[in-house]
Parts: C-alpha cells; structure tokens; sequence
C-alpha cells in the first residue's frame, strides 16, 4: 500500500560501473626495494579487490606492507630504490602499472585519491588551505583561480570547518589536529574519486577526533559511493567501519574476512594475537597478551610461514612450507563466503 | 607586523649612533696628521695648519667633532673631504658604480646559484652533483684576490678577451667579469644551500601528497618544493645584497672599478676622516634596512613566522 521512494537515498550508479569488475583488484603484486644492505621483499604477492562503496580495511604491523601496497596504487612510490617485479594493479579493469606517467598522473587525484596520516607534515606548510584544495580544480579542471577559490569553500563547509570563508586562507599550522585531516579529506574528496586510500587517517589524532573524523569519513564515501581502502593497525577503528578486512605480515596477506567474522572467529593465530592483544575491560587486572617477538628483518623473511617463529602453534611443516591463502570452511564443509587464511593448521585455529 | 617594524626601525637608531662613534674614533686615531699629509713633502706653514684644522674643526675635543658631525648629518651635510670637495659628492660619484656592480652580481648569484642548487639538489649523487660539487669547493676554498687576479691574467692579458682593467666604471658591459668575480663565493654558497634545501624539502611528506594528487611535475617542483626550498636561500641573499653594497675593496681594486670600496681604501690610506666615515655610516644604514628587509621578507615567504 505504501509506496515509498526509496531511490532518492539509492547512490547513483557511477557512469563505467562494469558488473563483475571490481573497481580495483591488486593482483599478485610484489615490491621490493634494492637498498644497500641487500633486497628487502616488503610486499610478496598481495591480492586482494575493492567494489564501489565497500570498505576493505588493511590490518598489520608497521613493516607489513599495507602501505607500500597503498603508495605502489596511488603510483608514488619512489623508484627506486622501490621496483614492482611482478603483479597487476586493475582499475576498472584496466592495469595501471602499464600505463604511462601521464595517464596514471590523471588518475591520481581525481580517480583515486589519498589520504595520509599526519596531516601536519602533509599538506605544504607555506602555502594556504584554501590554495591547496583550489589546486585540485585547477589542475584536473582547470578552473580559474577564482573559481577554485569557491570550490575550496563548498570543500571545507562540506567537511564542517567552521567558518570556512574566513579560513580559507589560513595556513595549515593555524588549524587543530582534527580539522587539519578534514582539510586531507576535502582534499582527496575534491574532484569526487572513486576510490580513496586513508593511511592511518586517525592515527595522528586523540580518541574523541578520531571518532568524528571516521564517521565523517564513512558518511562521505556512503554519500558518493566511493570504494574505501583503510589501512590502520587499529582494529577499533576497522569494528565500526570496514566491509571486509585483510590481515597483512611480512607483506603478505595472511587472512580474509568480512569484518564480523574475523572478530569472532580468527583463522589465523597472528590474527588471534592481535584480537588478544586488544586491552579489555572484564579483564582488568590480567596481564595483557602481547605476540613474543618481533616483525621480521624484511631482508631476510622466515622459510615457510614468515610468521612461524612468533607463532604459539608452529609445527615444523610451518618452517619449511609456506601456507598458500586458501579457502576457510565451517567444520561440516559449508563454504565461508569471503574467508581465506594462510594457515596451515586453519582448522584448529577457527574451529578449536 | 607594524609593531615589530617600529621597533626594529627604533633599535636601529643606537646601532646607528655606536658604530658611527667607533668608526669616527677610529679613524682620527690613526697615526698621522692628514693636514700636514696635504702639504706632501714642502714644509707646513703652521698658520695655514692652524687655519685648516680650524677649518675642519680638528682643533676642538674628539666628542664635540663627533656632535658637530651628527647634527651635519641629521641636516644632509656629510661634511668635506680635506681635498675640499663635498663628501656627498664623491659618494654620488661611488656609489652609482657600486650599485651596478653589486646588481650585476647579485643577478649572477641568485640565476646561476638557484639553478645549480635546484638541478643539483634534483639529480644528487649523479655526476652534474659531485661535478658541481667539487667546482663550490674550489672556489670556496680560493681567496677572492686568487680568483680575481687569475681571471685579470688569463681573459685580460692572455687571451685578451677583455681590457686588464674596467675603462669605463659606468658601463655594465666591462663591470661583468668584475660582477662574476665577485659573485664567485656567494654563488658557490647559494648553490650548495639550495642544493640542501632541495634534497631536505624533496622528502617531505608534503612532497608525497603533492604527486598523490595528481599535480603535473613542473607544478610539483616548481610550487611545492621551491616554494619551500627558497625560503633559507632568500634569507641569504638579503644579507649577501647588503654584503655586496658595500662595495668590494679587493675586487674593485683588482680591476680599478671606481666604485665604493676604492673610494673607502683609498681615504683610509690618505687619513681622510670625513670621507671614510661618510660612507661607513652609509654603508651601515644599507646594511640595517637590508637585514629589516629580510626579516619581513622571511615573514611572507613562510607563514609560520609572525612578528608580534
């Protein structure tokens, strides 16, 4: 009987959206930097793909990949020492990495955009707010000054700072740490990508900012129906936020979830330890679980399974066999839709 | 801003007042007696002597020539040189000179220095930087006079692709050579700051961001990384501009330019008190207002820095 139009809240399909293709898919992408000391293998065939409006949340330690990953999409890694060897970066189908500098410059900014985590040293001290965000209009769209001027404007209402007539030629110094990263938000939002990488985007920023900053994060990617990449070591953070998540160490991902299940049921012990390791309240007073060691010298990565010398349950076939991603299922063989572990003893990590 | 203008512009007045004193009393106690130098080696007529040093007020106390000196200046009266000729008007005769000498090379300086600081900071470690490297060095190293007595020897004397000596202090064209001599040191400083400046502000994250959103590199370079880059080399120059104003003694020797710091050696060495301290007291004001300029310059170039 009621008939409720529903399609005004309905994102707009995005002119090109191909069914099937993913809006990006990373494909067995390995980068390894040639330092003096020796090759160091910080991503070692990643895969993983974003759709439009979903959110993939990349979890690991400093030293694990994820952003090296994220920089080598974005194409700002420095080359060299950097190298891609092998891999594909799909966006829209299309791999990146055979693009030439010009086309992938294009990109950058106004298809994919990026979000760094310390704002502070990010955005160019000496030069304006205003002028920075005007820069993206100008430079894709070639806006006149003036013009952008007014962009810049509508950005900084769009991300709620206050008075943003006032302060659009303000330096980045004079603003608070939150809204320093709403600046870096409006900037990546500018040009309406469809796909943004955050970096730690919180990471800068005390608890009850990194909370607004989020929402605002995840209400403007709902709003244009963008893909999300968050790359974070704060699995709070991924709780409230992320599609599906994936584990990374030693440049390797290591598990595959939608964000619920990976909470509740890790398929990976270096998942389980960082669950552990989270402080929790009905715990007080308990010794908090840390993982023993530390993240591997990525010149030299561990035989097998790189995290098995860290491991509680390494066995020996973990020190010589490296654990392919490989499909998790519930006990009875019921597929887990979107869960992979790189685990050779899965089974009884997830279900004992 | 303005608050800090006036006080710097107020500071000015006791640094103005004490290095005129030191330089006034330095220079008339310099051995000798400049009347009786007038008179070369005929004997003195002592009522002439008199009446000269009447003249020039050398009879009365040390301070009161001081005072009477001040107040002449505070009317525009630099007073005159023992030769009889008003010492505003040799300066008007110097300091044009000067002027183009030190345009010329601070022009010199700031295009080559900024330039080989920009494309050496870009391609470190390459074989432009350890080549423009070790050219800094050398002139670093080398005494001005080495430099500007070389250059004489071989453009003027042997391959005489120039006269010895500048003809004529008014023209641009023969004060080049003298120009690039003297700005051979400030440009191997401007051109190693630069360079350090460039190689710092190219790792900056603010660099990153600039590429990730998609900028052209022309804009990345030329905007983000110069912008940032200039700011310590600006500060230099400012002060090396009122370096080079006041005049340059060796240089100008060397190829008889008549400028400032011809004119200043060669009233030290005929004891010609008013003329001397005339132009150290100019130089001085230049050399204040160069450094205020600076400051507020440093204050635009980088928003970071505010006077209260």
């Amino acid at each position: 009987m009621t008939t409720i139009d529903k399609t005004a809240e309905v994102p707009a399909p995005r002119a090109g959206d191909g069914k099937g293709t993913p809006l990006l898919e990373v494909r067995d992408l390995h980068v390894e930097f040639h330092t003096r000391d020796g090759v160091a293998k910080a991503v070692n065939g990643v895969n993983y793909s974003v759709d439009a409006g979903e959110t993939l949340a990349v979890l690991g330690e400093s030293g694990s990949g994820k952003s090296v990953t994220a920089q080598a999409i974005m194409g700002i890694l420095d080359m060299p020492p950097g190298k891609i060897p092998q891999g594909e970066i799909l966006f829209r189908g299309q791999d990146m990495l055979k693009m030439s500098a010009e086309e992938r410059r294009k990109i950058r900014g106004s298809k994919i955009a990026m979000i760094f985590q310390d704002a502070l040293s990010s955005l160019n001290p000496v030069l304006s707010v205003g002028y920075q965000l005007g820069e993206m209009f100008r430079v894709h769209q070639g806006l006149s000054k003036k013009d952008a001027k007014v962009k810049a404007i509508e950005l900084m209402d769009r991300v709620r700072i206050p008075a943003a007539k006032e302060r659009v030629g303000d330096y980045p110094h004079q603003f608070s740490g939150g809204m320093r990263q709403r600046i870096m938000i409006a900037m990546a939002l500018a040009l309406e990508p469809d796909l943004i990488i955050a970096d730690e985007p919180t990471t800068a920023l005390d608890v009850t900012v990194q909370a607004q900053v989020m929402d605002l994060l995840a209400e403007l990617q709902r709003e244009f129906n963008m893909g999300l990449i968050l790359i974070t070591h704060d699995l709070g953070v991924v709780a409230d936020v992320a599609d599906k998540i994936a584990v990374m160490y030693a440049g390797r991902i290591v598990e595959t979830a939608p964000v619920g299940e990976l909470y509740k049921r890790p398929a990976h012990p270096y998942t389980r330890g960082l669950l552990d390791s989270i402080p929790r309240l009905d715990q007080k007073g308990q010794e908090l679980y840390a993982i023993k060691g530390l993240p591997p010298n990525l010149l030299s990565i561990p035989s097998g399974c790189a995290f098995n010398p860290r491991c509680p349950k390494a066995q020996d076939v973990c020190r010589t066999e490296t654990p392919a991603l490989l499909d998790v299922t519930e006990r009875d063989g019921a597929a887990l839709p979107g869960r992979r572990s790189a685990c050779h003893f899965w089974k009884e990590t997830i279900h004992g | 801003m303005g608050r800090f203008v006036a006080r710097r512009l107020l500071q000015m007045i006791p640094v103005f007042i004490g290095t005129t004193l030191l330089i006034f009393l330095m220079v008339y106690s310099l051995p000798g007696d400049p009347i009786k130098a007038l008179f070369g080696s005929k004997a003195a007529d002592p009522a002439t002597v008199a009446r000269l040093r009447h003249q020039y007020g050398l009879d009365k106390p040390l301070l009161t020539q001081y005072w009477d000196y001040l107040t002449g200046l505070f009317k525009g009266d630099f007073g005159q040189s023992f030769t009889g000729r008003p010492v505003a008007d040799l300066m008007s005769d110097a300091f044009p000179v000067t002027i183009r000498l030190a345009l010329l090379s601070f022009a010199i300086e700031v295009v080559l220095g900024v330039s080989l600081g920009m494309l050496t900071g870009l391609k470190r470690g390459k074989l432009v930087d350890q080549l423009v490297l070790i050219l800094t060095l050398v002139v670093v190293s080398i005494p001005v006079f080495v430099i500007g007595f070389l250059t004489q020897f071989t453009l003027g004397m042997k391959w005489k692709l120039i006269t010895p000596t500048v003809q004529d202090s008014m023209n641009v064209g023969q004060l080049f050579v003298p120009a690039m001599v003297l700005a051979a040191l400030s440009l191997a400083y401007v051109t190693r700051l630069t360079r350090t400046t460039v190689v710092e502000n190219l790792r900056a994250d603010f660099m990153r961001t600039a590429v990730a959103k998609g900028l052209p590199r022309r804009r990345v370079l030329g905007v983000h990384l110069m912008r940032n880059s200039l700011i310590p080399v600006v500060t230099f120059l400012g002060t090396d501009l009122g370096m080079l104003m006041g005049g340059a003694i060796v240089t100008e020797g060397i190829f008889n330019v008549q400028g400032v710091g011809n004119t200043l050696f060669k009233s030290i060495q005929t004891s010609e008190g008013p003329t001397v301290v005339g132009i150290v007291t100019v130089l001085v004001l230049v050399y204040l207002v160069s450094s205020l300029v600076v400051d507020l310059l440093y204050a635009v170039l980088d928003p970071r820095i505010r006077y209260a």
